[in-house]
């Protein structure tokens, strides 16, 4: 019964093999039949998660704005998500006039299989994960590509400009915070040896947030802006594009998208503590797989907290300074950090631990410091341009143009005034 | 036999979609056709438990190129109603070249002698190891690699250099 308590995962896979060969199947299709029931029983246990998710973003949220949050049903409001799904499930299925039914359909489901496929490679302890993927890191990233093209599909396929237009700027900020991004995984992937998330978990003596720090922000960053959330969230900026792409969506089919985007969030966690914090790594985890998990979740958890804390708190940006953001600073200062790393490893000797993490701390500080040297000298020779706003009373009391855009509303327009 | 049926259902939805996207009357559907076909090959790889591959497959031809398909598509003008005729007058010559290129890799597939072996292509578990080798190695794909990236690079600077404003913007 011990064997039940430290690994219940193993313990009810090797109990229901037993099962089904004890019922005379043969071994390729136990396997077989084995591996769909373990996919089923993931992305159900994911789904569900996001049923949970939805109160603590929503109580976070609430208290990081100082509001109460859901407060009503349930105790602290912890049946208020179920309320919401009810509701959600009893609304009316509407597909509008003029949508391509297929790709109109078919979007969401793209948008939160996406996200439930990154699953599939997690190690959610020593011995519990999907699929041992030897190129695990570079399945995430394609797997991330398929949610680019679910936004673009419930963009083109609801008939709708805004949408279109949400999906452009969705399938432009997605495509270019990936560069960022699998630059920085380069870096875990280089330290280890290794594409596969359990082997890079296994590297992890030295959790890599401590031997790559940039990497390890930048993954971060980019991550976020992936998911689509504040202040990247421009892809469903209400001020400015109603709803973006999915703003023909509703009922059930809207919910998938939200599902979809809570899951993201927590997925990037997952993935962030995984390969920069040492997943399911700490004491007596080799020993009891169930202590792994929980060290998982621990730090997934924080990871969590830590992006639920920047979403609420950080106004959005605009779409220029997102863009000048990536390719601008996240871009070269990836590339940068790729490189100097790469070489700072080969140099320093593979067996001495201690000396390898502290040569890799002071590459990483030196090309922080370099960073904001550049920076600052840049901003120094180019003071960024501040936003002016163009209201047509100041407008008319300012007599210096120069610090208007020429593509402004102009202050006095003859011919509007003839 | 399973392995059997799997593959045989993929290669149809592969050559279907393949057909789909040269014969649907809307671009955009074309192109989802395609990301659908890129799909069943990137599958076909994953059978074969190249996994690298299957999984390049879909990150370069769903992740990028397919989507830079549709983003085409969806600049042209009129998408929405695609009207005009699916061929020109020069159909014939693609005919003829499909045909040839078929004819040509089919005869070389079945003079190849490890094609009638069977099973028993089993790719080494480091396998991934000695690819990332042979690319750097002087002896092996070093130059051809590097070749490409410049290739690449050429592109990427000759498209920006296309697309920058050279009417006098602020640069």
């Amino acid at each position: 019964m011990s064997g039940f308590w430290f690994d219940p995962i193993g313990f009810l896979i090797l109990w229901f093999n037993a099962l089904l060969k004890g019922w005379g199947i043969p071994g390729d299709l136990v396997l077989f039949i084995c591996y769909v029931v373990g996919a089923f029983i993931l992305a159900t246990c994911a789904l569900l998660l996001v049923v949970f998710l939805i109160w603590v973003e929503r109580k976070i949220g609430g208290r990081v704005q100082d509001r109460l949050g859901p407060n009503r049903v349930g105790p602290f409001g912890l049946i208020q998500p179920v309320a919401d799904m009810l509701k959600i499930f009893t609304k009316e299925f509407i597909t509008p006039d003029g949508v391509d039914k297929v790709t109109y359909n078919l979007a969401p489901i793209l948008s939160v299989g996406a996200v439930i496929m990154i699953w599939a490679v997690v190690p959610f302890a020593i011995s519990v994960y999907g699929a041992n993927l030897n190129v695990g890191i570079l399945y995430i990233v394609a797997v991330g590509g398929l949610g680019e093209l679910g936004i673009v599909m419930a963009g083109w396929g609801s008939n709708n400009k805004f949408a279109l237009l949400g999906a452009f700027r969705g399938v432009a900020q997605l495509l270019s915070y990936e560069v960022p991004m699998v630059l920085s995984l380069l870096i875990p992937v280089m330290f280890a040896g290794s594409m596969n998330l359990n082997e890079i978990v296994r590297a992890q003596t030295v959790p890599f947030v401590v031997m790559a720090p940039i990497a390890a922000l930048i993954f971060f960053i980019s991550s976020i802006a992936e998911n689509g959330r504040a202040p990247f969230d421009l892809l469903e900026a209400e001020s400015e594009i109603v709803a973006g792409f999915n703003i023909e969506y509703s009922g059930l089919k809207f919910g998938f998208f939200f599902v979809g985007d809570f899951l993201h969030a927590f997925t990037i966690a997952l993935l962030f503590s995984i390969v920069f914090l040492g997943g399911w790594l700490g004491p007596y985890s080799d020993q009891i797989p169930i202590l792994g998990f929980i060290y998982l979740m621990i730090k997934t958890s924080l990871i969590y907290f830590l992006g639920l804390l920047i979403r609420f708190s950080l106004p959005r940006l605009r779409i220029d300074q997102m863009m000048a953001f990536n390719w601008k600073l996240l871009v070269p200062l990836s590339l940068a950090t790729v490189v100097f790393t790469a070489i700072v490893d080969k140099l320093a000797p593979e067996d001495n631990l201690i000396v390898r993490v502290i040569a890799l701390v002071l590459v990483n500080l030196i090309i922080w410091l370099t960073m904001q040297e550049i920076i600052g000298r840049v901003f120094k020779a180019h003071p960024p341009r501040r936003l002016v706003m163009h209201r047509r009373s100041e407008s008319n009391d300012l007599e210096s143009p120069e610090e208007s855009d020429p593509g402004s509303v102009p202050s006095e327009n003859p011919a509007a005034s003839s | 036999m399973p392995m059997q049926i799997f593959f045989l259902i993929v290669a149809a939805v592969t050559l279907i979609s393949a057909i789909m996207v040269v014969t649907v009357r809307r671009m955009m559907h074309a192109a989802l056709w395609l990301v659908m076909s890129l799909f069943g090959v990137a599958l076909l790889f994953a059978m074969l438990e190249a996994s690298f591959f299957a999984v390049v497959q879909v990150l370069v031809y769903i992740g990028a190129i397919a989507i830079l398909v549709i983003f085409a598509v969806m600049l042209t003008r009129r998408m929405m109603d695609d009207r005009g005729p699916q061929t020109n007058q020069g159909w014939w010559v693609a005919l003829v070249a499909v045909l040839g290129i078929f004819g040509g890799l089919s005869a070389i597939m079945l003079s190849w002698p490890r094609l009638q072996v069977g099973p028993g292509i089993r790719p080494a578990d480091n396998i991934l190891t000695d690819f990332g080798t042979a690319l750097v190695n002087p002896g092996q794909f070093a130059v051809p690699f590097e070749v490409a990236s410049v290739l690449l690079l050429a592109a990427l600077v000759g498209s920006i250099y296309v697309a920058v404003d050279h009417k006098g913007g602020k640069g």
